[in-house]
């Protein structure tokens, strides 16, 4: 593509035709403030609705302001970003979205991660004169994973983008016109009675309070003060490599040991691990796997293949409501965060000698769709829930900084055991082609009675949508599919339904772009899609630090079986570990 | 409100195969939704969420994407006309010309708001935005039938017309 020569505050550029003003002046070093736009090229989602109009420009010969997010440049282009005519129409259209937007700041789940709020303070915003109606009040939307506050909606649809062309759920609408205008969902229906998957994506990309987290952080306070009850917490891979950034630590920084110590501070009894449910997972996962592929193998057309992994929840919630015609291909395996909960409240509770009522299990988990997955009927025994409370890893830096602990100055401390005890296997569950290449190191072991020598399997790894990988076993070539986000997530199941012609064996999902690292509940990017990766590398780092990698090798999951268990999709473990699938039919 | 009692209201079968039948001869289906809504409303007089959800899954779009062309355009509605709808115009002429005191006496003598109708189906009442008819400013439509400058005083003398 030709380059086209501009001119921007009289530095003069040159850039690629179709880049617009906003792309050419940050490359000068220009940031010019914007609200609406959001630009995550790497997971093709650019918002650019040009709705909220605080991005203007002046452009030399051109009478009216032009949005700097949406005007592509033209040779000669004269651009003045600062003039006063600029800054007071900037200031003009943040007096107007701010007249119709609640004031309530200092109570709000967003306060301090706002974009609004940031933007009114660097543009020195210290009245609105414009007064005036405000516009229709809606009615709070409360689900177990989202809550909807869309009197606080700007209306820059990122949310929309989001939910309908990256995810392709399309739960979400623009509705209604004028004053009344807003995002909602088909009959403006409670959240939980559409095609939404809870995965959370649009609370990452909204930029203001209007989509926001259940906070359970107050329930799970008032648990660790009853001393009637045995408080169990358990925190996924995700989690230590993403919750130092709310502390001021680089993205990607390793945080497992304080993050542990400071959850023994908080007086929580048991601090464990999700990592070993996850190398639980694998056991029973792999061992499905090979179930089906040696059936499949000696000659039955009838097993459904390929298999799908079904440790994102976001993907269950996905596939029951837009795949019905697909619902016998997922495996059975619950969650890592629903196989912890199962075995606490049994086997571990057990051990301890307590009932299960006794116990109070606690998530931390990069997910907002974790906390509707927990609230599920089939994860219930008596009326009693398998996990308790789930927090969000912002919730657990908030429970941490009300608790006056410093996380810099926390030692590092170690899991409690045996739930405490996991693999480089399960680590890696938190990134996209985790949980595949976890199985295969176990399914691998499994099928050919020999050590694994290579135990990295970078065909799996990487960023791209849709990766497809084939893995030798001795003579069986293993085809792997990966998809994360849902939208590529659906590419794969129309090739599933249009005949499998790229004859893939095994799937892995993960509804979120990145997989767990970019999960509904981790510190919010702000677009900075580069924090996604640094994640990703810490958690293959925290695999390469395991002493032990396979997850079949891990002693308490082995001690598990021999002593309570029995044997993969055994009798117990098959009551325990595993769930069924139902079609919902949902607007 | 839960998603199968959405679907309990059963369509009528043959008006459904009409709808269908002129989707079906479309070659753009998706890019022909508000042309499809407004036959839809033509055929079944509203356009209740079975309808629209209909419609969405034989596009293969969201049905929050069908609400959200429902909702915008006030042309289309979701409630069933009444057999006489009344519709006011709240247009810039007709409402500076005192529109909406028209629009306060409708709803009194029908004790109904805007989008409700009657409860023995007679009247439904609407408000809408510009017919072209400015000169007659305020204008009250009944079915076909266009009124110009209506006053509160008349409203009841039209409703009469109707009982």
């Amino acid at each position: 593509m030709s380059d086209v020569k501009l001119t921007i505050d009289g530095k003069t550029i040159e850039v690629p035709k179709g880049t617009t003003i906003l792309e050419a002046a940050k490359k000068l070093g220009l940031f010019i403030p914007t609200l609406c736009h959001l630009d995550l090229h790497d997971i093709k989602m650019v918002n650019q609705t040009a709705s909220c109009r605080i991005c203007v420009v002046e452009v030399e010969g051109v009478r009216r302001l032009m949005t700097a997010c949406s005007t592509p440049v033209s040779e000669g282009m004269v651009v003045r970003t600062n003039t006063m005519r600029v800054l007071n129409a900037r200031k003009t259209v943040m007096e107007l979205i701010l007249s119709d937007h609640p004031k309530d700041c200092l109570i709000c789940p967003k306060s301090g991660d706002c974009e609004l709020q940031d933007l009114a303070e660097t543009l020195g915003i210290r009245e609105i004169s414009i007064t005036g109606k405000s516009q229709s009040v809606y009615k709070k939307d409360f689900s177990p994973s989202i809550i909807r506050d869309m009197n606080k909606c700007i209306m820059c649809r990122r949310c929309e983008t989001m939910c309908n062309d990256v995810q392709t759920v399309g739960a979400l609408s623009g509705i209604n016109r004028g004053f009344d205008a807003v995002v909602s969902t088909a009959f403006e229906s409670p959240l939980v009675d559409t095609v939404c998957t809870h995965c959370g994506q649009c609370v990452a990309v909204c930029p203001v309070g209007a989509l926001s987290e259940q906070d359970n952080v107050w329930t799970v306070v008032e648990a660790l003060a009853d001393p009637e009850k045995i408080v169990v917490v358990q925190t996924a891979p995700a989690v230590r490599v993403a919750l130092g950034e709310e502390f001021g630590y680089e993205p990607g920084t390793i945080v497992t040991g304080k993050m542990v110590s400071a959850l023994r501070q908080l007086g929580f009894n048991y601090v464990f691990d999700t990592d070993f449910a996850a190398d639980l997972t694998i056991m029973e996962e792999a061992t499905e796997v090979l179930d089906r592929l040696k059936r499949y193998l000696a000659g039955d057309k009838e097993v459904p293949l390929p298999i799908l992994t079904s440790c994102c929840p976001a993907w269950v919630n996905f596939i029951e409501s837009q795949f019905p015609e697909l619902l016998d291909i997922p495996s059975s395996a619950k969650s890592p965060q629903q196989m912890f909960g199962s075995i606490a409240k049994s086997y571990y509770a057990e051990k301890l000698g307590i009932p299960r009522e006794k116990m109070i299990v606690v998530s931390v988990m990069p997910c907002l769709a974790k906390k509707y997955e927990a609230s599920r009927e089939e994860f219930q025994v008596d009326n009693n829930p398998d996990v308790d409370l789930t927090i969000s890893t912002r919730e657990l830096a908030h429970l941490i900084k009300q608790a006056n602990l410093n996380l810099h100055e926390l030692e590092e401390e170690k899991f409690d055991q045996p739930l405490g005890e996991s693999t480089g296997a399960g680590v890696i569950f938190g990134t996209t082609g985790g949980v595949i290449e976890a199985a295969t190191r176990t399914a691998y072991e499994w099928l050919t009675g020999k050590e694994l020598k290579n135990i990295d399997f970078e065909q799996l790894r990487g960023m791209d949508g849709v990766r497809v990988a084939t893995v030798p076993i001795d003579d069986f070539k293993l085809n792997i599919g990966i998809a994360h986000g849902l939208g590529n997530a659906r590419i794969l199941l129309e090739e599933i339904k249009a005949g499998n012609p790229r004859n893939l064996h095994v799937i892995e999902i993960m509804a979120c772009p990145g997989g767990c690292i970019g999960g509904g509940g981790q510190p919010y990017h702000h677009g900075n899609i580069e924090i996604l990766k640094k994640r990703s590398a810490a958690l293959y780092q925290e695999d390469r630090n395991k002493p032990i990698r396979k997850s079949h090798e891990n002693p308490a999951i082995q001690e598990l079986y021999k002593t309570y268990l029995g044997k993969p999709m055994g009798d117990k473990s098959s009551v325990l570990l595993h769930t069924t699938y139902t079609a919902k039919e949902k607007v | 409100m839960s998603a199968s009692s959405i679907s309990d209201i059963k369509l009528d079968q043959e008006k459904l195969h009409q709808l269908d039948d002129f989707i079906d001869g479309m070659s753009n289906q998706k890019g022909e939704l508000i042309s499809i809504l407004h036959k839809a409303q033509e055929i079944f007089g509203y356009l209740p969420k079975e309808l629209q959800q209909h419609i969405a899954k034989k596009l293969n779009i969201p049905v929050s994407k069908v609400y959200g062309v429902v909702s915008f355009y006030s042309f289309f509605n979701m409630e069933p006309k009444g057999e006489h709808p009344i519709s006011v115009c709240m247009g810039t002429a007709c409402y500076v010309r005192g529109a909406e005191k028209v629009l306060n006496e409708f709803k009194k003598q029908l004790n109904l708001e805007v989008g409700e109708t009657t409860p023995d189906g007679k009247f439904s009442l609407l408000s809408l935005r510009c017919v072209g008819a400015c000169g007659l400013a305020p204008v009250v439509m009944v079915g076909e039938k266009v009124y110009g400058h209506v006053t509160p005083e008349m409203v009841k003398e039209i409703i009469k017309e109707y009982k």
